[in-house]
């Protein structure tokens, strides 16, 4: 079990590393000149190239890396190039509001798919099984922006319940938090949950016709116990490999539920930088969104570890 | 009688069975496979798959178990009424211990602790010491199907229905395996029914058998009496295809 | 019930290709003729889905839009499958090392979704279709190449395959003649399902702006726009949000109808 999960450690920490060369190269090779970039075409060649020293941009692009790189390390992700303000602290504040919405979005996939997608399976041959199926069908259909258009226009504007966007810390007033966080996670929960309810049931469903559940009810677990206690847990190893992508794409889907509701996460600081055309921000937002989807793979691994006692090794 | 069972119909797979087992009794049910067996077996434990019913009458100990409530069924199943599957390898929790998978019966059907315990040595007692800490990945077929006996025997059934328990394994874990079925019950007084293909493992476990083919009784007796003067083509030719003659 | 899918996901797919075919010789409008004074139109004959802020044709603008979702989707998994079948392919078919070696590659590409690398090429070369395409074909790749890999590991291993190696036939030969053949219900089904996800990509990303750019009609857009007016005209925001809905749908169901035609297999486990 340890060796395994040292070979993963291994493997994220290589990735991280190669991933990391990759978004710089891609921001640095590419763009020409990001001082140029970020000043504007109207900027003197004397402006930029103060501006390049002064950002260090004019040094070899290795050193730019390793610069980078190692500063990132410790917390420090440089300053923009636009705003001359460090970047780190700002990153640490969005990501906090970006992690919320991600937890709160799927919690609400969680607590919709796995009833729901059990329910579809259990009685995948009746009608109200079958209609569950369908919602979820038609449920993944629905962009998670358009879920939230349509949340915002039926609790925020016609029954007034409750905000339509904007962000209260939680350590500022608790209860309108919670409020704010509501509309936000259901967008993004909902479509997850349609998703996810799909595989819930397809693994539910496996499991159901697996021999060890009926030696479960032969010891006299009635149906629905026998599936708990013997079947959730093999179920949920398909599952989770589902909920580890999933993860992935809610980080990168709070960009867009950020955007319908104002909400001062990372997405809308990446949609920020690149409107104004700050690249080292860009450079930091993608790292740190691209490191988040690494390490949730690696989580979601490990975890196999824990769920299958099988792969763990005799 | 421990089982009685009357006029049994399963669809049209199965039609008309009637047969007792008395308490303490072996009774062998033979047939090649799709002779509905099996459903039998299954329809005795209230386990069908949902699209089939089950007609006519099963009584445990006098008690009527066709169309009774599943709260009533579930309350014999791995106490009175228990069952060794064919297949050992998917027939345990991959998920489970093992010790936890055999105590789990206990936990289900009698009060008070020490399940853990109890099930350490009813592994024990069919040959797997020191194993309850073990996931079933980690043992061989024929241990699996020690551990499926082990939980079938956890209550101390007055029925055990084994559906060809030996078929899967190794001839040479499968005298084995025969002979802790025959322990387990004898010890405890169950009646047992066992389902197989095999004639020589009826000849050595059972004291009564039934023949079915296509989904009826068309012939039982005691062991004896069908194996040395069988009356029905069907098990006149059971006997001619087995090896059984040649090694007696 | 399966062949449900089949039928319903092929209507909803043909629904959109023929809008979209159409609306190269016929639009009721031109989608992106400004028309001040007939703005914010509700439902009537001239214009059956309204007008919208600009005073543009819904329909017309639907209809020119179906052709934007359709052209990124192609694009987007002919990139992938163009791409990930053969890497697939060939991880499939090589000595371990090199199998894992792209196997690795894939879980890095996989770390970079498409909206997050649709916002990395936007803000490097400036958002357009152009881009919005190439990087949702990227992100795309690795399904491909794993579907490309799973099924050419099994088709390796076949006693058909088996033969044609003993025969003296070249890799080249039988991944043209044994695998490829053999693998392509997969892709296919693969090809239907990214499809799908291509269309909610393209939306999302156009909605953010860095898609398809005006005055090209794009559904995420349309969406987008509608955002100002969505109290009072609801319709405006409905009407390409149930345009992206039917696309997704038909096209995920399309894919789940194919997979049981095509592929059996991989029907009993999804």
């Amino acid at each position: 079990m340890t060796v395994r999960v040292l070979r993963r450690l291994a493997i994220l920490v290589a990735s991280v590393l190669v991933a990391s060369i990759v978004v710089f190269l891609f921001m640095a090779v590419l763009p020409g000149d990001p001082a140029q970039v970020a000043l504007g075409v109207n900027a003197t060649p004397e402006l930029v190239a103060k501006t390049r020293a002064e950002f260090g941009i004019d040094r070899p692009l290795v050193t730019q890396y390793f610069d980078w790189i190692g500063g990132v390390l410790q917390g420090d992700f440089g300053r923009s190039y636009v705003t001359r303000e460090e970047i780190g602290p700002a990153l640490a504040d969005r990501l906090g509001v970006t992690l919320w919405l991600v937890g709160a979005g799927m919690l609400v996939a969680l607590l919709i798919a796995v009833p729901a997608g059990t329910f579809a399976a259990v009685r995948h041959r009746k009608a109200d099984g079958t209609a569950v199926s369908g919602l979820s069908q038609i449920g993944v259909a629905i962009p998670a922006f358009l879920a939230g258009i349509i949340l915002v226009q039926i609790f925020a504007v016609q029954l007034r319940w409750l905000p339509s966007g904007g962000w209260t810390p939680p350590v500022q007033d608790t209860g309108e938090f919670l409020r704010g966080l509501v509309l936000p996670a259901l967008s993004l929960g909902l479509v997850q949950g349609a998703v996810l309810t799909r595989y819930v049931r397809s693994a539910v469903l496996d499991t159901l016709g697996q021999d060890y559940l009926r030696t479960a009810r032969s010891k006299g677990l009635r149906p629905f116990p026998a599936l708990f206690r013997h079947g959730l847990r093999n179920a949920a190893v398909p599952v989770v490999t589902v909920l580890g992508l999933q993860l992935a794409t809610l980080l990168i889907g709070a960009v867009v539920v950020e955007r319908v509701f104002v909400l001062p996460g990372l997405g809308s600081m990446l949609l920020d930088s690149v409107a104004s055309r700050d690249l080292l921000s860009v450079q930091g937002i993608v790292l740190v969104l691209v490191v988040g989807v690494l390490l949730v793979n690696f989580v979601v691994d490990v975890l196999y570890t824990v769920l299958d006692p099988r792969l763990r090794g005799s | 009688m421990t089982l009685e069972v009357q006029g049994l119909g399963i669809a049209d797979l199965v039609r008309g069975v009637s047969f007792g087992i008395a308490r303490g009794e072996r009774v062998g049910l033979i047939g090649e496979s799709g002779s509905g067996k099996s459903l039998t077996a299954l329809s005795i434990m209230g386990l069908l798959p949902e699209e089939l019913a089950a007609s006519g009458s099963v009584k445990l100990d006098g008690r009527e178990l066709l169309g009774a409530p599943e709260r009533e069924l579930s309350r014999l199943r791995g106490n009175d009424l228990s069952m060794v599957f064919q297949e050992p390898m998917t027939a345990l929790n991959p998920a489970m211990r093992v010790g936890a998978q055999v105590a789990e019966p206990m936990r289900i059907h009698r009060d008070g602790g020490k399940h853990r315990a109890a099930a350490a040595d009813l592994l024990d007692s069919v040959g797997l010491p020191g194993t309850s800490r073990a996931y079933p990945h980690q043992l061989s077929g024929g241990q699996r199907q020690r551990v499926v006996l082990a939980i079938a025997l956890a209550n101390n059934p007055k029925l055990l229905i084994c559906d060809e328990p030996t078929t899967a394994l190794d001839v040479t874990v499968q005298a084995r395996i025969l002979e802790l079925i025959l322990d387990g019950v004898r010890e405890r007084e169950s009646a047992l029914l066992f389902i197989t293909h095999d004639l020589a493992v009826v000849a050595s476990v059972c004291e009564r058998v039934l023949v079915m083919l296509d989904g009826e009784i068309v012939e039982s007796g005691t062991t004896r009496d069908v194996l040395t003067a069988p009356k029905h083509e069907y098990t006149k030719k059971l006997l001619a295809a087995s090896d059984l003659e040649a090694s007696r | 019930m399966r062949n449900r899918s089949l039928l319903i996901g092929a209507v909803l797919v043909a629904l959109i290709v023929l809008a979209a075919l159409l609306s190269f010789v016929w639009t009721p409008f031109d989608p992106v003729r400004v028309d001040a004074p007939n703005r914010l139109h509700d439902f009537s004959g001239a214009n059956p889905l309204g007008t919208d802020s600009f005073g543009r044709d819904v329909l017309s603008q639907l209809m020119v839009g179906a052709r934007t979702t359709l052209y990124v989707g192609v694009v987007a998994v002919g990139i992938a499958a163009l791409i990930g079948t053969p890497l697939g392919i060939l991880a499939g078919m090589s000595s371990r090392w090199l199998g894992e070696f792209v196997m690795r590659a894939n879980d890095l590409v996989l770390a970079f979704p498409a909206l997050l690398l649709a916002i990395m090429f936007g803000a490097v070369f400036g958002a357009t279709t152009l881009t919005a395409m190439v990087a949702i074909g990227i992100a795309t790749i690795p399904s491909f190449a794993r579907i490309a890999r799973s099924g050419t590991l099994q088709v390796m291993s076949s006693e058909f395959v088996l033969a044609a190696r003993s025969a003296g036939r070249s890799r080249l030969n039988i991944a043209a003649r044994h695998v490829l053949p053999n693998i392509f219900g997969m892709l296919i089904v693969q090809a239907s399902v990214s499809f799908a996800i291509a269309v909610l990509a393209e939306a999302a990303l156009s909605f953010l702006g860095f898609g398809t750019r005006p005055p090209t009609p794009s559904w995420g857009r349309m969406l987008q726009e509608s955002q100002v007016f969505l109290t009072l005209h609801p319709r405006l925001a409905l009407v390409p949000g149930v345009a992206i809905a039917i696309a997704v749908l038909g096209f995920n169901l399309l894919g789940d109808g194919l997979r049981d035609r095509l592929d059996p297999r991989l029907a009993a486990r999804l």
